[in-house]
């Protein structure tokens, strides 16, 4: 077989996302993770639900599934369990997956089940033309909210956390190395993997990320997660968190006798996952906002329990024999 | 007023002894007078907890095994255990048996087992004139009575005179029987529904010790509990033996049914096993993607049973993961099953849209229940048939097929089967309430007769186009995995060939039109219509579902009064049989027993230009044979 290249990953459908979206470098950045994992072309498939980040798998020359709003996580359950040996990806949005479609995304996190899960967030309804999500901040004027929201956004990763999951990263549509690396790290994950990515929507909600991503500020603004390293950040690279009890506080080492050893060391294997349910909780203005992977650690996926099941069904009963299926129960014979 | 007072101080003394039971046999040969009978129909009645649909499913199997054709109903409230005594906490179990074939569970009991005053109270309206009533005494008491909205106690005030009346201490005799057991009062409590099954297999004649058999079978992990319950059952045979209260015990003569090897089935359990039956024989996996919900959950509970087959359950999070999840399994290229009653069915609308939309094969079962909204869980209707056939957004066409008693649903799931791989759509199974529950003798089929279940997967990548169809406007169904074929598919309009995303107005209205000629398309395989009774009456019968045997008994009792009556019962709801428009076209008078407001007559109107008269029932109970025999009469 020759080596696969981005190449082989593009459909031959037009890409029809608005010139300048975000979703452009996500989809490029895919393209180009998947063929170095070693997998062939036909056993990638891509599940989607319905926004714009959902018409991702017309784009891909992988199988694929345009379904119904909010539902992909549902779909791509169905079809891991039952094609275990696929790689299968779910693409979907900060409205796909946490409103409309909440109640499949958690349930995913929590069965651990082998699915890549990637969220396009760009805190914005796209596709039905910029209403506020339930990623928008508290207080955001939109065609719904002309007076300001009044709902409060969760954090997709906190969610992810909560619900159990066992990989949870985040990245930026414009970091495109950083990207990469993470999305590796999804893609060779075992069990459910969610990358949420920060994503601009250059039209209905153009900038909602330039404080992470404007070249004279991001230094400031953000903290690289990287396991087993202390959490620094800063344009000289002195700034750090530390913990006080479970309070994160920034620091800057050098001040007030603060030395590298006092700051907080990522881990993203720690079993109970509290300090990294704290990281996802940081935001702007008082922290910088984390990108990396928050957590991975080891567990069975559903897919494995579900095939030892199976297995151990068969080992302890012998493989099912119709004939005497349909001849169990009490029977009897009339003459 | 015919009564027996039941509580002798010797019976009570002696009803679980030994020496009581030697006295008993001797007694049998010594007195016992057998009336023959063409058919019974029994009720058993009491608390949720009393354990009266053990009793009848009990029952039930002692008389399948003796070669009886039989139907049951059993009739339980929602609540899981209602407060003792109250009336809406009655369950019921009725079943008919007969030397002669059985189509319903019967109209109006001959016998009454009430087990509380309650059960009486709500029971006896249905007593034939003149039927048996076993009355629980120990049960009536003030309280009870008061609970169940009894001003005086009717086992003393005469109230029942019309009725055979026999007064036992059920409960009482079946503590004194098993005094020296060591159980818990509580757990004695439970022990009486077996007391009372003994009585009832000595008045019907039936045998003992398979009985004693089973309950050690039943409760092996619990020895002391099984001798409890077999010095019960003993207790209540020797007692109805001993006491002489009975005049006669009855006997129903052998049925004349077909030969062969029989089980007993419920419809939750004839579809399970059908749909293994599709698995083994199409040689692909079966997925069921479910989520539990009353009368539908026992499918779930069977399939998650058998997974030493190829077979795989998933309980979803919810109703729509339920559907999704098997959209996606089909997708992968095995066997796709979603269960659901009314509700269910639903919220699982907009997937099965996309199930349409895709043109995977998908099999929905909808076990109906009374509605709207939450209705009556655990009662029959066949209100969901408008639903199935149109209840989507956009043209959305679907197969829809009904099965018509609990050992049918094995055909019908069969055939839902083979059509949704055939022709690449989902296939809507209507079940109801009344045949997931109920029981009925199943001649079990040779695996080597059953039909095939026939599934290709396309592999040949040259020329492939995902849209492109077969002689039966079927699309080819490619595995993901399969080199140099990967595809999408998805719910916005495709094109009539490549399946790409197509806005093209000439486009969408051909897609409308092949996906309503796909499915109209499947009629080509439905065989000609079957006109049971007289075909050449002026009168047709025609329904569909749970009422066939009502239906048929009606017929069969109108023919046995002169008059002429022909019967067409469908399986295939949509499309309707190709034939069926000339078939009713040859009928002056059409008339169409259902549980709803007229759907099915609604679409017969709709398609054929024909005006059939309406019988409707939503009282959450089966139609009565009765009903539909007096709307007969009324017609010819």
């Amino acid at each position: 077989m020759n080596a696969l290249t981005k190449k082989d990953f593009e459909s031959n459908q037009d890409v029809r996302w608005c010139p300048g979206c975000g979703d452009y470098a996500i989809l490029a950045q895919i393209q180009k993770v998947l063929p170095t994992l070693g997998i062939p072309r036909e056993d990638f498939a891509f599940i989607s639900g319905i926004g714009c980040s959902s018409r991702f798998p017309y784009y891909m020359e992988t199988y694929g599934m345009h379904s119904i709003h909010g539902r992909a996580p549902a779909i791509a359950t169905g079809l891991k369990v039952s094609r275990p040996e696929l790689s299968v990806w779910v693409v979907t949005g900060d409205g796909d997956a946490l409103a409309i479609g909440g109640n499949h995304f958690i349930h995913a996190m929590r069965r651990n089940i082998g699915l890549k899960i990637i969220l396009l967030n760009n805190r914005i309804y796209g596709l039905t033309k910029g209403q506020y999500s339930p990623t928008s901040e508290f207080g955001k004027k939109t065609k719904t909210t002309p007076l300001g929201s009044i709902d409060r956004p969760f954090s997709p990763v906190s969610l992810a956390l909560g619900a159990g999951a066992t990989f949870v990263a985040r990245s930026v549509d414009v970091e495109q190395e950083h990207l990469n690396g993470v999305l590796r790290r999804a893609a060779e994950h075992k069990g459910t993997a969610f990358v949420e990515i920060f994503q601009n929507c250059n039209i209905f909600n153009d900038g909602a990320y330039g404080f992470l991503t404007d070249k004279n500020v991001k230094a400031e603004t953000r903290v690289l997660l990287e396991h087993g390293k202390p959490l620094l950040f800063g344009k000289d690279r002195n700034k750090g968190l530390r913990l006080r009890g479970l309070k994160p506080e920034v620091v800057t080492v050098g001040e007030n006798g603060v030395t590298e050893a006092d700051l907080l060391v990522h881990d993203e294997r720690d079993p109970h996952g509290v300090v990294s349910y704290l990281l996802t909780q940081l935001d702007r203005p008082d922290f910088p906002v984390p990108l990396g992977v928050f957590r991975c650690v080891d567990a069975p996926s559903y897919e494995e329990l579900n095939a030892d099941l199976e297995q151990a069904a068969r080992a302890a009963k012998g493989r099912g024999e119709l004939a005497k299926l349909l001849n169990s129960g009490e029977t009897w014979v009339i003459t | 007023m015919t009564a027996f007072d039941g509580v002798s101080e010797s019976a009570q003394g002696e009803a679980g002894s030994d020496c009581g039971r030697a006295r008993a046999a001797q007694a049998l040969s010594r007195i016992r007078r057998v009336e023959e009978l063409e058919s019974v129909v029994i009720r058993f009645a009491g608390d949720s907890g009393d354990g009266m649909q053990l009793t009848g499913a009990e029952f039930s199997k002692s008389v399948a095994k003796a070669g009886h054709d039989f139907a049951t109903h059993p009739d339980f409230p929602s609540e899981i255990r209602a407060p003792s005594g109250t009336l809406f906490g009655v369950s019921g179990y009725q079943i008919q048996y007969s030397s002669r074939p059985v189509f319903t569970s019967g109209d109006a009991p001959d016998v009454l087992v009430a087990m509380n005053p309650a059960a009486l109270k709500v029971n006896l309206a249905d007593l034939k004139p003149g039927g048996m009533i076993i009355a629980n005494t120990g049960a009536f008491t003030e309280s009870n009575l008061h609970k169940a909205g009894y001003a005086s106690n009717p086992l003393e005030d005469g109230s029942l005179e019309r009725y055979r009346l026999y007064r036992i201490d059920i409960g009482g005799l079946t503590a004194v029987a098993l005094r020296d057991s060591g159980l818990s009062k509580k757990e004695v409590g439970r022990c009486k529904n077996y007391f009372a099954l003994g009585l009832m297999l000595w008045l019907y004649s039936r045998p003992l010790e398979k009985e004693v058999d089973d309950i050690r079978r039943k409760f092996a992990h619990k020895p002391e509990i099984a001798e409890a319950n077999v010095t019960a059952l003993r207790a209540g045979y020797a007692y109805a033996d001993a006491t002489e209260m009975f005049p006669a015990a009855y006997q129903v003569r052998k049925a004349d049914v077909r030969p062969g090897k029989y089980r007993s089935v419920t419809g939750n359990q004839a579809l399970a096993l059908a749909a293994v039956a599709a698995s083994e024989l199409s040689g692909l996996k079966l997925f069921l993607g479910s989520y539990p919900i009353t009368p539908a959950s026992d499918i779930l509970h069977e399939l998650a049973a058998l997974k030493h087959f190829n077979v795989t359950t998933f309980q979803a999070e919810d109703e729509i993961a339920g559907i999704c999840s098997a959209i996606g399994a089909a997708y992968g290229g095995v066997l796709g099953l979603t269960t659901t009653s009314g509700p269910g069915m639903a919220l699982k609308t907009e997937a099965l849209g996309l199930a349409v939309m895709l043109e995977l094969p998908l099999v929905v079962v909808n076990v109906q229940r009374g509605g709207p909204s939450t209705g009556l869980p655990t009662k029959v209707e066949q209100s969901d048939l408008l639903q199935a056939v149109y209840g989507r957004n956009g043209e959305c066409p679907v197969a829809v097929l009904a099965a018509n008693s609990p050992a049918d649903c094995f055909d019908a799931t069969l055939e839902a089967f083979r059509i949704a791989v055939k022709y690449m759509t989902p296939v809507i199974l209507l079940s109801d309430g009344g045949i997931a529950n109920a029981t009925e003798p199943w001649l079990i089929p040779d695996v080597a007769s059953l039909p095939k279940v026939e599934v290709k997967f396309r592999t040949e990548p040259e020329g492939y186009k995902v849209y492109a169809r077969d002689d039966n406007l079927a699309r080819a169904w490619v595995r993901p995995g399969t080199p140099r074929m990967e595809h999408r598919v998805g719910g916005l309009e495709k094109d009539f060939l490549t399946g790409n995303v197509s806005h093209d107005p000439v486009n969408h209205q051909r897609m409308v039109e092949i996906r309503a000629a796909k499915v109209a398309r499947i009629a080509r395989d439905i065989p000609p219509t079957v006109i049971e009774g007289d075909a050449d009456a002026e009168l047709l019968v025609l329904g569909w579902g749970s009422t066939y045997g009502a239906i048929a008994q009606a017929r069969e009792f109108a023919r046995q009064q002169g008059k002429k009556v022909a019967q067409v019962h469908l399986r295939h709801l949509n499309p309707f049989p190709p034939d069926l428009g000339e078939v009713l076209g040859r009928y002056r008078r059409i008339l169409v027993p259902e549980m709803n407001l007229g759907q099915l007559s609604r679409l017969v109107r709709s398609r054929y230009l024909v005006a059939p008269v309406e019988l409707h029932k939503v009282q959450g109970k089966p139609f009565k044979v009765s009903e539909i025999y007096d709307k007969i009469v009324e017609l010819c």
